[in-house]
């Protein structure tokens, strides 16, 4: 009877309840998704955002596999949470959160034939026998079915070394959300642990290309979440997609379709699946990046002959011209303040990168190492250009430190491309080849930790993180 | 005029071998096809003989010059090679292609109610984004010399796939170079 009221009392005041909020009867019960990222959404875009996120039980369009380990990773215990009622058909929480934690290369989560007890409570755990085993942090936690679609998850994380709680929440989730949770759950184990914010509960958005000799070739805008689940088909054409990009908010892709049989420009809400055509100029209408404030895109043109980065105001649809160059420009990219575009010109002969004003004016020479340097972004911080570096036949994912100069080639290649960092920093995603097949990669800022997303059927590139859920 | 034929059959297979068949874009270019010849009874355009066209060290010696309407879908005609290759990085035109390019030139010419779409294309190397741009100008190169043969600026489209639609899907220096292309795609006004 005490003990019980101890373990009570100790759950009320170590718990920050964070509860779904109550929606009418009609509408299955809010997902996280509704919660975190898509207040501003009306009535209808939840009911079809559950509909997109409740297909039958989440298949991994890619498969993940880690080709570097980083050294000096912290290793933490993920043990496996406590299940109640029939979880049989549930994906497998504290999987995802270990998974998470490990692809993020900053922590080492020891396997789960390994570990040398399984506590469920606090109460449970012994920590001096994981300090003897050499593990910082402890992951427990439970999963309880409270009835069919409707599950409560608790998690606590520990730390191992000065024997307190350093976490504990507790959500409610249904089958269209459970795996958002657990990634949830890996964000606010890793900003604990790290001081970043965690993007494991984020989308990418990639194209995929099947084609083969003699068949009508297929071309694929998706969406998935960062671990591969979930992927959602946006577009989906005979003729090619290209370049696409998020809205800062998150539920929007620009992106470049010939499906028309001329480079045109759209944008498509992935929630509502409705899209407006934004430019279909004579020639090129290619490379939309979106501004960090949301209203603008820049873009490249050649309705005057020559490619050059314009600015298109999407409210008004008024158009601005940045460069004028008879070279090649492309590939536009913000600056995060929005002041600034960053871009690719071969006005010296092939292509470097430079940058200038928003507003227009003389650009300026940012890349004097490499033959061929493209693909520019700047990260969110406004300090790291990551870019694409060529010679000779071989392409490299490449980064430049702004304030020195200093250029830290990342990848090996050959045929690398497509840098897209991702929310908070710390890693670059990127397309890449395995024995020819187009795949996606992925590489921590520093160089140390890559991961390979093998795509099941067909080529998959121009991958491109999207931001924080808000 | 009269046609005057000057077969030189093993020029023209070595020409047509090069021009690897396009499965991407097989049904544009059957449609294609099909209208011109439907259009073919109108409009009888008569062809010459091209000076030029006998000179020179290039494939397209001893092939047929002719302008008439179908000369396009007449395999021993000079027409039939309707596409032009380039180096890496490259939106120039070599010499070799100058002179197919003009006969394309003197063929639209003539026959002015005849289009041609100039589809540019990369190879897989370097960034996508980039290769739009320099398949555009390749596209952009051979406009300029078709329009220099008095065609109407009307008559000639340009469409820049980039690397998007490699006509051969190798990773390797023949595929790369007869992926690096303009496709001359023509159609009825």
């Amino acid at each position: 009877m005490r003990s019980d009221l101890i373990n009570y009392l100790n759950r009320q005041k170590n718990f920050n309840k964070v509860i779904a909020p109550m929606i009418t009867a009609a509408i299955p019960p809010a997902t996280p998704l509704i919660m975190l990222g898509l207040k501003r959404l009306g009535l209808r875009a939840i009911l079809l955002l559950t509909l997109l996120f409740s297909l039958p039980a989440a298949q991994a369009a890619l498969l993940v596999e880690i080709t570097k380990g980083a050294d000096g990773a912290v290793p933490i215990a993920v043990v496996p949470f406590e299940l109640s009622g029939n979880t049989a058909s549930l994906p497998n929480v504290s999987d995802i959160i270990a998974a998470d934690l490990k692809r993020s290369g900053k922590f080492s989560p020891i396997e789960k034939n390994k570990l040398i007890a399984t506590p469920k409570d606090l109460e449970e755990v012994n920590y001096k026998l994981w300090r003897i085993a050499g593990i910082d942090h402890l992951v427990i936690g439970k999963l309880k079915v409270i009835k069919p679609n409707q599950y409560e998850v608790s998690f606590r994380l520990v730390d191992v070394f000065k024997g307190v709680q350093l976490l504990g929440q507790q959500f409610f989730a249904n089958d269209s959300n459970l795996r958002a949770i657990s990634h949830r759950i890996s964000d606010l184990i890793y900003e604990e642990i790290t001081g970043q914010k965690g993007a494991f509960n984020t989308h990418i958005a990639y194209v995929t290309a099947v084609r083969k000799q003699g068949v009508q070739p297929s071309y694929k805008l998706q969406v998935a979440d960062t671990d591969g689940f979930n992927s959602i088909t946006i577009l989906n054409s005979s003729q090619p997609i290209m370049s696409p990009s998020w809205s800062p908010d998150g539920s929007k892709l620009a992106y470049v379709s010939f499906e028309k049989r001329k480079a045109e420009i759209y944008i498509q809400n992935i929630f509502s699946q409705q899209r407006n055509k934004i430019t279909s100029f004579s020639g090129i209408n290619g490379a939309p990046v979106w501004s960090p404030d949301g209203e603008k895109l820049a873009l490249t043109l050649s309705k005057k002959g020559n490619p050059d980065i314009y600015i298109l105001t999407l409210a008004d649809k008024k158009l601005r011209q940045v460069t004028k160059h008879w070279g090649i420009d492309t590939e536009p990219s913000w600056t995060p303040d929005g002041s600034e575009i960053v871009f690719i010109s071969s006005r010296t002969g092939k292509p470097q990168i430079y940058r200038v004003s928003a507003n227009g004016g003389s650009a300026k020479r940012l890349t004097f190492e490499g033959v061929y340097n493209t693909s520019p972004e700047v990260s969110a911080d406004g300090r790291t250009l990551v870019f694409v570096q060529g010679e000779g036949n071989v392409f490299k994912i490449a980064s430049m430190d702004l304030q020195s100069g200093f250029v830290q080639v990342l990848t090996d290649g050959p045929l690398d491309e497509s840098p897209s960092f991702s929310p908070n920093g710390s890693m670059i995603l990127y397309a890449s080849t395995d024995k020819f097949k187009g795949v996606l990669a992925a590489v921590s800022t520093d160089g140390r930790f890559k991961q390979k997303l093998v795509l099941s059927e067909g080529d998959v590139r121009e991958p491109t993180w999207g931001p924080f859920r808000k | 005029m009269k046609l005057t034929k000057i077969v030189s059959a093993l020029m023209l297979a070595g020409l047509l071998a090069a021009c690897t068949p396009d499965n991407v874009k097989e049904g544009d270019a059957a449609d294609t096809d099909q209208q011109t010849e439907n259009n073919n009874a109108d409009g009888i355009q008569t062809g010459g003989l091209d000076q030029e066209g006998m000179q020179g060290g290039t494939a397209l010696e001893g092939a047929l010059v002719s302008y008439e309407k179908g000369a396009i879908n007449d395999a021993n005609n000079v027409l039939a090679e309707k596409v032009i290759y380039f180096d890496f990085d490259s939106d120039q035109i070599s010499a070799d292609y100058q002179e197919l390019i003009a006969h394309h030139g003197k063929y639209l010419a003539a026959n002015p109610d005849m289009s041609v779409r100039l589809e540019g294309h990369a190879d897989e190397r370097g960034s996508r984004e980039y290769n739009v741009a320099l398949a555009h100008r390749r596209a952009q190169s051979v406009r300029r010399l078709v329009l220099f043969q008095g065609v109407n600026a009307e008559q000639v489209s340009i469409i820049s796939y980039g690397e998007e639609k490699p006509v051969v899907l190798g990773h390797d220096d023949e595929s790369w170079r007869l992926n690096r292309r303009v496709e001359l795609v023509y159609e009825a006004r």
